[in-house]
């Protein structure tokens, strides 16, 4: 199973995944447990879920839109995004939607999650991460301080291009932009 | 030229750290071959036909003398003494060994260099005019401008996977020298009638297989906007850029499948949540980037050189190179200065360490210790003063680099193509070489006047084969290589594609074909001002077709050898 990294640390999971089932039906989710839904089975059958006795959450595919759980915020206690290959970015703007939509729980990278993206990942909202099951997960860890000081706003720091730096720059000589 | 504070140092520091971590996991085997590819190629590092080649960034084409020397140490040291200078005003190695390139990165490092996001699918290196900030038709310095998209794209956490790489190019001047209509996103810098900067922005141009002129999405995008405006475009074109076929995957087709009208409105929807949110600009932080920047000392001179002009008048060789490779200056008696990387027997774009340490040399005496690199694949020194022009050409001669054909037919424009380039269909270098060879004779080449003519070995068009007045392609049929030739694109303001004019040739043939187009433009133009693209674009292909083909007979017969060798 895949080891999961939770705010910068390897910790428990009780999280179980649900997928559709092969023949595409829906299938039945178990009344107790912490079970993570695809969206579809979540759109459908969401009054019931609620009403189940372990914790609610949904994973995306990359190519859904976050805006369909922007008013359910409050039912779920995970949401998660799955990277069907690292090389497909669309999860990174699916995080920032998210997070811009004012989710403040759980969300956590699935599927091919390598631990050289993590410090990407983070940078755009995910706070935890399944990693592929070849990762090293303890080595993993380091890659959360790949770099210091990023140059550009983002989910995690709120910084300004240049603002971090403002102390640090002593004037040379200037070349105008205006 | 920006200078680094400490932050920048830091994180090129902290790049190399990475990258020889991911290549010591790499080649202990824990990191597994496809998985560290994109990692490798966000670090400009492509595996070639012979060896690893590194694509160096170069930050808007500029340089000092001591990265000059840097790069002459790395040839030297990592490869074979040579390095080349590509279309996109980046320098590249081609025989590096993979286990010392994170020992190239140390280096490159120590003279504020990186190799980041050179290549992958995301933002790569942002280019500009090579006369950006010395041209006097300048109405925008765009060199600060390009410097605050560098540290804005460079390792941008969600823009590091897009569907395909993503180009971006500034230009601040009436003329664009940038090509920014044949970019992913085009920034021309303006004024509002309030005087204060902006840019009109262009979406969805490029080149390669697809050939597209960028549309304008924005008139006007006051200079506060710039970071949020771009991130909506980006954010877009990363939820719904294609990613089924990479053919389809750069953002002009996103832009063509959907129309500009539903694009406009997609982006301007999330730009609303962006605008005046945490990436807005302010003046400080512009102003905290334009204050790294040196600019040169300049000495206050007369507006035109007396002794420039006895030399003019004297020296027949001295102006014929003064009439090409001499560029105006905003700054009175100042000049900026092409030299020239193409000569005979000389593959485009590329110099040896011996030559890079006597362009640094020069660039020291000369240029206030800055260069730039063109788009065309030659060095700029941008702030020569006039009156030691005649000198500097004399010792440009002795080295080989003041070929005066800037804007001519010999300067032609090429990728490495298929003797390094495993993308390649087709050879590039040797047919510059033959073609170059052809037109030896410089007064011909001066009376045909200016001709931009540009190669490339495949349809990743990294040779700008579409808007050369004469482009040549690199295809492959059943194995041959074979050249389709385009007459009629052009860069700058009013870009344009070229238009295949027929079958294409063997590469023996190319030279005659080229001859032949230039023997009919020739006959054609009604004055030696009209140049070969407006003959192009006043009279058709047609006649250049018919002139080239021959009449049917002999198109069929043409047809037939090339059937024979199919």
């Amino acid at each position: 199973m895949a080891t999961l990294i939770k705010n910068k640390r390897i910790a428990p999971d009780s999280w179980q995944l649900l997928k559709p089932a092969a023949e595409g039906g829906l299938p039945d989710v178990p009344v107790t447990g912490d079970w993570l839904v695809p969206l579809a089975i979540w759109s459908e059958q969401r009054t019931q879920l609620s009403q189940r006795s372990g914790r609610n959450g949904v994973w995306l595919e990359n190519t859904e839109d976050p805006r369909l759980l922007a008013l359910d915020f409050d039912k779920l206690a995970l949401i998660a995004v799955r990277f069907p290959k690292f090389t497909d970015g669309r999860g990174y703007s699916i995080a920032r939607l998210l997070r811009r939509l004012g989710w403040k729980g759980e969300l956590r990278a699935v599927g091919d999650v390598l631990r050289d993206q993590l410090f990407y990942m983070t940078r755009c909202g995910f706070d935890a991460f399944a990693l592929r099951e070849d990762q090293d997960a303890q080595a993993a860890l380091t890659a959360f301080s790949d770099f210091s000081a990023p140059y550009q706003p983002a989910i995690d720091d709120g910084v300004r291009l240049g603002t971090v730096r403002a102390e640090s720059k002593t004037a040379i000589n200037t070349l105008s932009p205006w | 030229m920006y200078r680094y504070d400490d932050i920048d140092q830091h994180i090129v520091a902290e790049r190399v750290a990475q990258f020889r971590d991911q290549t010591r996991r790499f080649l202990a085997g824990q990191l597994l071959e496809d998985d560290f590819k994109p990692l490798r190629l966000q670090n400009g590092l492509y595996v070639q036909k012979h060896a690893p080649m590194l694509r160096v960034a170069v930050p808007y084409g500029m340089l000092s003398s001591a990265q000059v020397r840097m790069f002459a140490h790395i040839a030297r040291k990592y490869d074979r003494g040579y390095g080349h200078f590509s279309t996109r005003q980046n320098i590249q190695f081609n025989w590096p060994k993979l286990a010392e390139v994170p020992d190239i990165l140390a280096d490159l490092a120590k003279v504020e260099m990186h190799a980041i996001q050179t290549s992958g699918n995301c933002i790569r290196n942002i280019t500009t005019d090579h006369l950006a900030g010395v041209s006097p038709d300048e109405i925008v310095n765009p060199l600060v401008w390009t410097e605050v998209l560098r540290q804005w794209s460079t390792f941008h956490p969600e823009f590091a996977f897009l569907p395909r790489k993503f180009k971006i190019a500034v230009s601040g001047a009436t003329e664009d020298r940038a090509a920014i209509q044949l970019h992913d996103i085009g920034l021309q810098a303006a004024r509002n009638t309030q005087g204060e900067v902006g840019f009109k922005v262009y979406v969805g141009g490029g080149m390669g297989r697809t050939p597209v002129i960028g549309k304008v999405i924005r008139e006007f995008l006051p200079w506060q906007h710039v970071l949020t405006y771009l991130e909506a475009v980006l954010r877009v074109y990363n939820r719904y850029g294609r990613r089924d076929n990479l053919y389809k995957a750069r953002i002009k087709i996103l832009v063509k499948e959907r129309t500009m009208a539903v694009y406009r409105d997609e982006v301007d929807a999330e730009w609303a949540s962006l605008v005046d949110g945490p990436g807005t600009l302010t003046r400080d932080v512009v102003d905290g980037i334009a204050a790294r920047f040196t600019s040169p000392a300049y000495r206050a001179l007369p507006k035109d050189d007396s002794e420039l002009k006895t030399y003019l008048d004297a020296d027949g060789a001295f102006a014929r190179w003064h009439g090409r490779n001499v560029h105006a200056h905003k700054v009175p008696g100042y000049a900026a200065v092409t030299l020239s990387l193409k000569r005979p027997g000389v593959p485009p774009g590329d110099v040896t360490d011996v030559q890079l340490e006597a362009i640094a040399e020069l660039v020291d005496r000369y240029s206030f210790g800055e260069l730039r690199v063109t788009h065309e694949q030659n060095v700029v020194l941008p702030d020569v003063e006039q009156r030691e022009l005649h000198a500097l050409w004399r010792e440009a001669k002795a080295l080989g680099l003041a070929t005066p054909n800037i804007g001519l037919i010999t300067n032609i424009i090429a990728c490495p193509g298929g003797d390094f380039c495993s993308l390649a269909n087709a050879v590039s270098i040797p047919v510059a070489l033959a073609i170059d060879e052809r037109f030896q004779n410089l007064d011909y080449v001066h009376d045909i006047g200016e001709l931009d003519l540009n190669i490339s070995g495949c349809m990743n068009s990294c040779g700008h084969h579409h808007i050369g007045h004469i482009g040549i392609l690199g295809v492959d049929k059943n194995g041959e290589e074979w050249y389709q030739i385009s007459i009629g694109g052009a860069q700058g303001n009013n870009a344009s594609l070229g238009k295949v004019i027929g079958p294409s040739f063997a590469r023996a043939d190319v030279p005659d074909v080229v001859e032949k187009l230039i023997e009919h433009y020739l006959e054609h133009r009604d004055s030696p001002e009209e140049r070969f693209i407006d003959v192009v674009q006043r009279i058709g292909i047609e006649p250049f077709k018919r002139h080239v083909y021959g009449d049917s007979d002999k198109k069929q017969a043409h047809r037939a050898r090339q059937l024979a060798t199919t």
